[in-house]
């Protein structure tokens, strides 16, 4: 269901739990569909005694994919016409997030209503991993 | 990374990288649901252009003929010496989305460096970004998608501190 301008107004906030406890497995699904199969991330052997590393984390683009999930269940299927990420902190096996999506900005262009939203994605402590911004097609 | 890759975009790559990042949205995987729905068909989930990895014939994060890996095999890792980076981190992921992806494009990516720059970090040391602007153009020649990257290598791991 799309959003609509009317029902919207700025500072409105819509936020979802993306991952409880994250396993290794997901991110190993996640190298093998994106194809990126950096050690770092799947090779816990390479990742502690090589790299220096505590554990494998996570891949950036798998929390920026988790952020995605929340975000097109707030504004619909198909959308986005924009969406933006830094990823601000490493996600660890065993995190749990949580993304959050803030109207910043509701505007028109070319008769298009559009809704721009500020995004954030943080840890089960509290620390954000990613930090990003959206627009999407609205309905009026 | 080669700097032109043709990316087919097929259904069952779509439904495996929506479980991957655990979106079970119909849309993703069901062909009769998602012809319901706003989109009208299965669409990709917003960050799966970044699966065009696999479609890069020198992507240097999966093993290839004859190249000796750097993950951990009989030792901790395949190449004697090898340095702790694996080349960098990802830092910025952005796109802009003309329209969405669907089961049955084939895509014309192309790939252009973008700006370079440098930043001292406590918890890394020196870190260099480097920008990398991706072009999405369809079967028609349609421009469907652009996405702008920014990798950083680091001089030593990220101090977790």
């Amino acid at each position: 269901m799309a959003l609509k301008a009317s029902q919207l107004k700025v500072g409105d906030t819509h936020s979802e739990i993306v991952v409880e406890n994250l396993s290794r497995t997901q991110i190993v699904m996640y190298a093998g569909a994106s194809g990126d199969y950096n050690p770092l991330h799947s090779d816990e052997v390479y990742t502690t005694q090589a790299a220096g590393y505590p554990s494998v984390f996570a891949h950036g683009m798998l929390t920026m994919g988790l952020t995605g999930k929340m975000l097109t269940n707030y504004v619909g299927d198909g959308r986005l016409t924009k969406f933006g990420v830094r990823f601000t902190n490493q996600v660890w096996p065993g995190d749990t997030l949580t993304s959050t999506a803030t109207v910043a900005e509701l505007r028109e262009e070319n008769g298009q209503k559009l809704v721009d939203l500020t995004l954030s994605t943080k840890n089960q402590d509290g620390k954000e991993v990613v930090s990003g911004s959206a627009t999407a097609r609205i309905d009026p | 990374m080669a700097d032109k890759i043709t990316f087919p975009v097929e259904a069952s790559h779509i439904m495996m990288f929506a479980r991957a990042v655990g979106d079970y949205n119909p849309v993703y995987h069901d062909a009769e649901a998602a012809k319901k729905t706003d989109a009208g068909g299965i669409i990709a989930p917003p960050s799966f252009a970044q699966a065009v990895a696999q479609f890069d014939p020198d992507y240097h994060l999966r093993l290839h003929k004859g190249k000796k890996w750097f993950g951990s095999a009989k030792g901790p890792s395949g190449i004697e010496g090898k340095p702790a980076s694996s080349g960098g981190l990802h830092a910025e992921q952005h796109y802009e989305y003309i329209r969405p992806l669907r089961p049955g494009d084939v895509l014309s990516v192309e790939i252009k460096p973008g700006k370079t720059w440098e930043k001292e970090s406590k918890r890394a040391g020196k870190l260099t970004f480097r920008e990398r602007i991706v072009e999405y153009r369809d079967q028609n020649g349609e421009l469907v998608m652009i996405a702008r990257g920014v990798g950083v290598t680091t001089e030593r791991p990220v101090d977790q501190g």
